[in-house]
């Protein structure tokens, strides 16, 4: 029994961790934010050289084959420092390839992903925000031995910044009339438009299909989009786990450091009692979506549950964090110059992305036979 | 990570469970059967399991702990032992501080249930701020004279002895009002000592205020060195924390208050179709689920040979909460009903009233959710102390 990480996932904490201490702090997080494509292209390539990027791309597609119980060591840590970047995006779509394509697709597909010379995203959202099959409606219209994708994509994460779409489609009804396909973003019949999102260091875009052509060879071979859907959401929960404690930590210097009726704020019970409730919803969510992780890759029977429960809980209990952070500041946590904001942000992105908490929670009532 | 058991847990696990299946009494109301699980538990030594087997404990690992609990909390077994508070932590306590004579006078008894023992901690002054206790003993030759008073002491009219704080010198200043606590062992028919119930709000009576009026306690029946008492009752034995023999309870309560929301109804549909009772009960399984999670990183840490410290307070924070929620989903789930006192039929029977109105002994007689925040936050968050 160990329900604990290994001595390699510690050190890969202790190297994500300095690497991003050392070149992205918050003022780095801020100038990124404010640039178009809202990512570094020469930290890109740094941390692609540092195996970041190709973590859980198999070994034989030129990944290090890891699991997501790694995953979380490292989202975690970026998560934390806030460091903007496609790499929650392109790992999500690089495991939808690995999930459900052929080797052959593997072998075309993902070597480019894990050296991070191309990036990829998952495009499944629609119009109806249904998550799952229900959800995908862009139509899929024979055409040769592939289809002619028309429809629209919504909330698609780094939308212009991705090289390849793993977009969703139907070709007939019910669940087994989804299929999942590759497509590059340069194809004819796309049009990309960037959805400002609160949080400036994360980017999202609507992704327009008209008569796209997709060839028979680019149809990924099966389509489980309930199994991409439970990696895609315990991989952005473990972010959450980081940019959470980055909160808390945040405001627990702040309410040491401030001064008011004589004494640091953080002498005061109203004070502590807040960030004491910070403290135990972030250690509990963390337990969540480390076991979440671990059933996610012994594909236990309990994975879609554990899944569920981390999300729903790390939904609300981080958006809590972000608004009691900024209220425990007082009116500096108002201000867009102090980081307070970056944390807030952060938390209503991703409170909101592959199901929120009413989703979820929905979720677990039904998966525990409610 | 790595949920599995070793071999030689597997087999331990599988003998617990043959041994329930053999054992376990059919009637938990009958007492001739409950005595005899007792006496088979003795046997095995898993009465005071984690004790070291010098002091005729079962010198059980922490793992082990873990497993027996759990199995017998799967099956809702009696209680391993009838000695409550002497097996939590009076016997734990003398383990570790007491002479070989005190060992030998209580620990047998202890675990062979012969007699209860309750714990004089609080005092009307003194409770979340337990350390300003003011009940004073005098050493005068061979024996403390006690005078002074304690409350909410659970179960003192049905013990025979009492694990008793007294404070035989003042402290310098408030910072060191830890020293001059003295840990006195004392029977409970001592001539100046009375035993007032106390009625709680459900109407039952558990604890009780404790008058001494110059009691006299043998010197030799002091526990530990004069002044070390705040020592002696803190530190317990190195047993496990983990609270996933807690969580069996509340998952099991979990699991009961579902079946009641299918056979209830609510707007002329089942109370489990209805989405604010639905997202309620998933919180709750959610909260209970990552209480059993916690106590995994919690078991992982002890098992790895670190003491566990102040984090164990969060898991005390989600029981209290999850204590009272219950509760209140189970009266709430009633409809009108819910403000009977025998509640909605016989299936429900007024155990959600009762659970709803008896959380408290829970709640708070552990240290109060609002102590455990302080804990939190000076001890681990590192803000400054109040």
């Amino acid at each position: 029994m160990n329900f604990g990480f290994t001595e390699e996932q510690d050190l890969l904490r202790q190297e994500v961790r300095k690497f991003l201490d050392e070149n992205c702090n918050t003022e780095e997080v801020r100038k990124i934010g404010e640039t178009p494509e809202g990512y570094s292209k020469d930290l890109w390539k740094q941390i692609a050289e540092l195996g970041w990027v190709g973590l859980t791309i198999a070994e034989a597609h030129g990944g290090a084959g890891l699991g997501w119980v790694d995953l979380v060591v490292l989202l975690e840590e970026t998560g934390r420092s806030l460091f903007p970047s496609p790499l929650l995006a392109s790992t999500i779509a690089a495991a939808a390839i690995g999930e459900a394509g052929s080797d052959e697709q593997g072998v075309r597909f993902l070597p480019g992903l894990a050296d991070g010379s191309s990036i990829a995203t998952l495009a499944l959202v629609e119009a109806s925000d249904r998550l799952g099959a229900e959800g995908v409606e862009l139509a899929g219209a024979p055409d040769g031995d592939g289809f002619l994708l028309t429809g629209e994509k919504r909330y698609v994460a780094d939308a212009g910044n991705a090289d390849l779409f793993v977009v969703a489609f139907r070709v007939g009804a019910g669940d087994d009339g989804v299929r999942l396909a590759v497509v590059p973003s340069d194809a004819g019949g796309i049009t990309i438009e960037n959805t400002p999102s609160m949080d400036l260091t994360k980017r999202l875009g609507n992704v327009r299909f008209d008569g796209v052509a997709v060839a028979g060879a680019d149809v990924l071979a099966s389509a489980p989009l309930s199994r991409i859907l439970d990696l895609a959401t315990a991989a952005l929960t473990a972010e959450m786990i980081g940019a959470a404690e980055g909160a808390t930590a945040l405001t627990v210097k702040f309410t040491q450091e401030r001064i008011q009726f004589g004494k640091p704020i953080g002498q005061f019970q109203g004070v502590k009692h807040p960030l004491a409730e910070m403290y135990v919803d972030v250690e509990s969510f963390k337990s969540l979506v480390y076991y979440a992780a671990w059933a996610l890759d012994e594909e236990h029977e309990d994975a879609s549950r554990a899944v569920s429960m981390a999300k729903a809980y790390a939904s609300d209990a981080f958006a809590r964090i972000g608004i009691d952070s900024i209220q425990l500041h007082g009116g500096v946590g108002y201000t867009w110059e102090y980081d307070a904001q970056l944390y807030l942000k952060r938390s209503k992105w991703a409170r909101s992305q592959y199901g929120d908490a009413t989703h979820h929670y929905e979720r677990v009532a039904s998966l525990g036979g409610l | 990570m790595d949920f599995d058991l070793s071999p030689e847990q597997q087999a331990f696990r599988d003998e617990v469970r043959d041994f329930i299946a053999q054992n376990l009494p059919s009637n938990a109301a009958d007492p001739t059967a409950v005595q005899a699980w007792q006496r088979k538990v003795r046997e095995k030594r898993w009465v005071g399991f984690s004790w070291p087997e010098d002091c005729g404990g079962g010198g059980g690992g922490i793992m082990e702990q873990v497993i027996l609990k759990e199995e017998m909390a799967k099956a809702k077994a009696p209680p391993l032992g009838s000695c409550f508070m002497g097996l939590a932590w009076v016997g734990p306590s003398i383990a570790q501080y007491g002479t070989e004579a005190q060992k030998q006078r209580f620990i047998p008894d202890i675990l062979d249930g012969k007699y209860q023992w309750c714990t004089g901690y609080s005092e009307p002054d003194s409770g979340s701020d337990l350390a300003s206790l003011q009940c004073k003993a005098v050493l005068e030759g061979d024996h403390y004279v006690v005078n002074g008073q304690k409350i909410w002491t659970s179960i003192a009219m049905w013990s025979k002895w009492m694990i008793l704080l007294v404070r035989t010198s003042n402290p310098k200043s408030q910072e060191n009002k830890h020293d001059g606590i003295t840990c006195l062992l004392v029977e409970m028919a001592s001539e100046g000592l009375e035993v007032r119930p106390i009625r709680n709000m459900g109407g039952g009576a558990v604890f009780a205020e404790v008058f001494f009026t110059d009691v006299k306690v043998p010197a030799e029946q002091r526990l530990g060195e004069e002044g070390q008492g705040w020592q002696v009752t803190v530190s317990a034995l190195a047993h496990e924390r983990s609270s996933i023999a807690e969580v069996e309870g509340l998952k099991r309560n979990l699991d009961l208050l579902k079946e009641h929301a299918a056979g209830v109804e609510r707007n002329g549909r089942p109370a489990s179709e209805d989405p604010g009772i639905r997202r309620r009960l998933a919180v709750a399984e959610t909260r209970v689920e990552a209480m059993r999670l916690n106590g995994m990183r919690f078991l992982t840490k002890q098992l790895k040979g670190d003491p566990l410290g102040s984090e164990t307070s969060v898991n005390k924070l989600h029981r209290a909460a999850l204590e009272v929620e219950l509760g209140e989903i189970g009266v709430e789930l009633q409809g009108s009903a819910g403000s009977l006192t025998d509640g909605i039929d016989d299936a429900v029977g007024g155990k959600w009233q009762k659970h709803s109105l008896g959380w408290p002994e829970v709640v708070i007689g552990g240290g109060t959710p609002n102590i455990q925040k302080n804990i939190i936050a000076e001890r681990i968050l590192g803000l400054p102390k109040d």
